[in-house]
């Protein structure tokens, strides 16, 4: 049955932006997570979205979902201060900030919970049209 | 002599196939929003009412692998769409409003096609036993 596919997919979705949503989530809570050198200081995380599309299923022209290919880190430059006070600074005075923008994070984790939300919809219909098809002839 | 659910029903059993088969593709679609690369695809109805149709004769003799056949063919219709914008940047080509109406004018397509299926039944119901229940 074809229409029972959209849940998979739908939740593939739903899946896929959660993903999204913990690495925001993430981003956004060690976005003041100082440290004393450069390797160990925290990176934005982004996960990375690619079609789920199997060999076989290509072959049939069939629909596919979304998969988190991986989470990458952000190579952006981090923010390098320079506070000799502060007790995790370096030997030269500097410390060392995540190169988190909190206002991108904030975007993403709206255009997150957006996509959600219309993954939950299309489900939704789904769920309508199979319910109205059950009680096909019935009234 | 058996009565025809074919000729019965008419179009409304592959117009809801179709319909169903759309609301895959858009599923898919609002799924990959945000895939990098993803182009959006859509259904050419016509074409794939006119498959459905042209295969009806056939149909009527064949079991499960029929089934699955007209599903292979009817996927082969999804075509991608064109974009309204040249360039976003990832070359994804969804445009999430314009997938959620669709979403929604499929559900009403779906549901009129039920409806008249209903209605074909209630028919053949009411030829059946004179009263209509």
């Amino acid at each position: 049955m074809s229409i029972s596919k959209v849940f998979d997919i739908a939740g593939s979705g739903m899946t896929a932006q959660s993903v999204r949503m913990n690495t925001t989530a993430s981003n956004i809570a060690n976005a003041n997570s100082v440290s004393s050198s450069i390797d160990e200081t925290y990176r934005g995380r982004h996960p990375v979205f690619a079609t789920e599309l199997s060999e076989a299923r290509r072959q049939q022209g069939d629909s596919a979902g979304v998969k988190v290919l991986g989470i990458v880190e952000s190579d952006a430059p981090l923010n390098v201060e320079y506070a000799p006070n502060h007790p995790l600074a370096d030997d030269n005075g500097f410390i060392y900030k995540p190169n988190v923008n909190i206002m991108e994070e904030m975007a993403n984790m709206i255009s997150a919970s957006r996509s959600y939300e219309t993954n939950v919809q299309t489900a939704d219909a789904a769920k309508q049209m199979i319910m109205r098809t059950l009680r096909m002839g019935q009234g | 002599m058996a009565i025809s659910f074919e000729k019965a029903f008419g179009m409304h059993p592959h117009a809801l196939l179709i319909r169903e088969k759309r609301s895959e593709v858009l599923a898919e679609n609002i799924a990959n929003a945000d895939t990098p690369g993803y182009k959006a695809k859509d259904v050419d109805f016509q074409q794939a009412l006119s498959l459905a149709q042209s295969r009806q004769g056939q149909s009527a003799s064949r079991t499960h692998e029929q089934h699955f056949h007209i599903a292979s063919t009817m996927a082969k219709d999804s075509l991608f769409r064109h974009p309204d914008q040249p360039d976003t940047g990832d070359g994804n080509s969804v445009d999430i409003h314009r997938e959620r109406n669709a979403v929604m004018q499929n559900n009403l397509e779906y549901q009129a096609s039920l409806t008249f299926l209903n209605s074909r039944i209630s028919g053949l119901k009411k030829a059946l036993t004179g009263t209509g229940q």
